[in-house]
């Protein structure tokens, strides 16, 4: 019975929040998430976006037991954590580990916006870092996929130090001469923005994303003025400089094995 | 109904100002009240110790953010024989929301940045109530490289409500800037000394606070976000700023136990601004300290402990 309501859920057909248009949703599942009409791109979960990027079965997942507990004894921390992993199916707001696509070997991270809005804690910081330091072990690219509301407020100023740890990190592997590539997508914002997401050599963003420092309720409240049409989207900070290219889904994977091929030596 | 100001040391003032009157009137009668009065100001000089020692750290947020609390303005001047303001990113602009320049402390050259709020409303206008746009993050960027190359070690002074949220800022790159900082001082080979003088406000203090030390004054404040910003988003609440601020361990002894914070600098009773002379002073002698021992490592060991320091942060299960 209930696996029967879940099919039908699954089947009903989702509206656009853009254009309002009625997608089936096999057709959006079919594309990639996709908005056939209007291109708006739908939030992937972090299983779905290494799906969609690596060779099939190339991916081997690290430290996937690394779990956070409420090391501030916080007021319903424990509670939202494992809502939290419940709802996501994952322990936290980040994967990491190592897959190849097409062929081209690298370190991955993908951030999981259903977990607490994939906001930076310990679990996120440590991860990144051993990430950072698996590809400078094994001399390979590294990937890292951000969406994230910043750091974890429930781990107060250990989780805004991750900031400063995952940057003191990545100084090193940009030492090493490797290549560090990071993909924005929606939202990305605060602490995650301000480290190591804006650290790469080379960054993308996908269509649409929100990206920014400062949120922009925030920005709103502060200047008490509307802000401009698409203020903070990836097509605004192209505009401004701040990203190197924007990235349709449909051609992320083509565009990643391009970029890691012209970095492979000889 | 929370409280937004410290108004503690203003109801001493006024109980003590009574007293005064009291004496006055009762020397001009035939009995004699000193005894009493000399009492009772006893009395109101253990009442206020005991208060400043058992400052809630609501309290404290309120004390680091006081208006006449001392600036980045006021140590440079106290700590620098001579002393030199540099100014620009080479960009865009100068953010005067951020101090820096070259400073000699204790006969030592040294570059100093400091986060600068004002004190009146024309000084807060103009330092943009020390909240940086990202020509202040760039300017530090400049001004630390430099720093590096000409072997000067580095003092920073971090009393910022956070980075400043504005439609300019962000089509400048204001992540992008303070990323950029924070890997740099990571790994900058000249000795890094950081002093949380006021207001730590978030991810916009952070860039200046990565350093080989982490002093701070013992009524200054440092958070992920504001108590305020925390307690209206997790809570949809902001009249429960008071517990927030306890639940998020923002003060200094705090976040000594949880190994952010090398030494506390205690202030003068009642706080920084009320004997700026004797914080200054205390605040000298521990940086003099500090730069010495720093200052006879080896560059590479040294910034090779600060990333040691930096990576070990964070706890977590399995
Ligand atoms: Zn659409």
């Amino acid at each position: 019975m209930e696996k029967e309501e879940e099919e039908k859920k699954v089947a009903l057909p989702i509206n656009c929040p853009s254009c309002s248009a009625r997608i089936p949703a096999e057709a959006l599942q079919r594309n990639l998430k996709v908005c056939p009409k209007c291109q708006h791109h739908f939030s992937l979960n972090a299983r779905e976006r290494i799906d969609l990027m690596v060779d099939n079965g190339s991916f081997q997942e690290f430290d996937a037991d690394l779990s956070s507990f409420n090391l501030l004894d916080f007021p319903g921390y424990q509670e939202k954590l494992e809502k939290a992993q419940e709802l996501s199916g994952s322990r936290e707001a980040i994967i990491t580990g190592l897959a190849t696509v097409d062929g081209h070997k690298l370190v991955l991270g993908v951030m999981e916006s259903s977990f607490m809005m994939a906001s930076m804690g310990s679990v996120v910081g440590e991860k990144v870092c051993r990430a950072v330091e698996q590809a400078m072990e094994l001399s390979c690219p590294l990937l890292i996929c951000s969406c994230s509301g910043g750091a974890r407020m429930q781990e107060g100023m250990v989780a805004l130090m991750q900031m400063a740890k995952t940057s003191a990190v990545l100084g090193k592997f940009n030492q090493a001469g490797l290549l560090y590539i990071s993909l924005l997508t929606h939202p990305t914002t605060g602490g995650v923005s301000a480290s190591f997401a804006s650290l790469a050599d080379i960054i993308l963003a996908e269509p649409g994303a929100l990206i920014g420092f400062a949120g922009p309720r925030v920005i709103k409240q502060t200047i008490g003025q509307q802000l401009p049409p698409r203020f903070q989207r990836s097509e605004f900070l192209l505009e401004h400089g701040m990203i190197d290219l924007l990235v349709e889904r449909s051609q992320l994977k083509e565009t990643l094995s391009s970029l890691l091929g012209l970095h492979q030596e000889g | 109904m929370v409280k937004r100001q410290f108004d503690y040391e203003q109801k001493v003032r006024e109980i003590r100002d009574k007293l005064e009157e009291l004496n006055n009137l009762s020397s001009n009668m035939e009995f004699d009240l000193s005894q009493e009065i000399e009492s009772l100001e006893e009395k109101i000089e253990n009442n206020r110790e005991r208060r400043y020692k058992n400052l809630s750290p609501w309290e404290k947020v309120l004390l680091s953010r006081h208006p006449e609390r001392p600036n980045s303005n006021d140590y440079i001047r106290y700590f620098c024989e001579e002393w030199i303001e540099l100014h620009g990113d080479r960009h865009f602009g100068d953010d005067s929301s951020v101090i820096g320049g070259i400073g000699r402390f204790n006969g030592q050259a040294v570059t100093i940045l400091g986060y600068r709020k004002g004190k009146d409303t024309r000084e807060n206008l103009q330092y943009n109530f020390g909240m940086p746009h990202p020509e202040g993050y760039r300017k530090i960027q400049r001004l630390l490289l430099q720093a590096e190359k000409f072997q000067r070690p580095v003092i920073t002074l971090i009393d910022t409500p956070g980075a400043y949220p504005g439609i300019g800022a962000e089509e400048r790159g204001q992540a992008w800037a303070i990323s950029q900082v924070l890997m740099t001082l990571s790994a900058l080979e000249v000795p890094v000394i950081a002093v949380v003088s006021g207001e730590g406000g978030s991810g916009g203090a952070l860039a200046l606070a990565v350093a080989d030390r982490l002093l701070m004054l013992s009524n200054a404040v440092f958070s992920v976000a504001s108590p305020e910003a925390c307690a209206s988003i997790l809570w949809k609440d902001l009249e429960r700023v008071e517990d927030m601020a306890r639940a998020m361990k923002i003060t200094a002894h705090d976040l000594q136990r949880l190994g952010i914070v090398d030494e506390i600098i205690e202030e003068p009773l009642g706080g920084a601004h009320l004997n700026f002379p004797e914080m200054a002073e205390k605040l000298k002698k521990a940086l003099q300290k500090h730069l010495g021992e720093l200052t006879s490592q080896d560059s590479g060991e040294l910034s090779e402990e600060r990333y040691q320091k930096l990576r070990k942060i964070g706890e977590f299960r399995g």
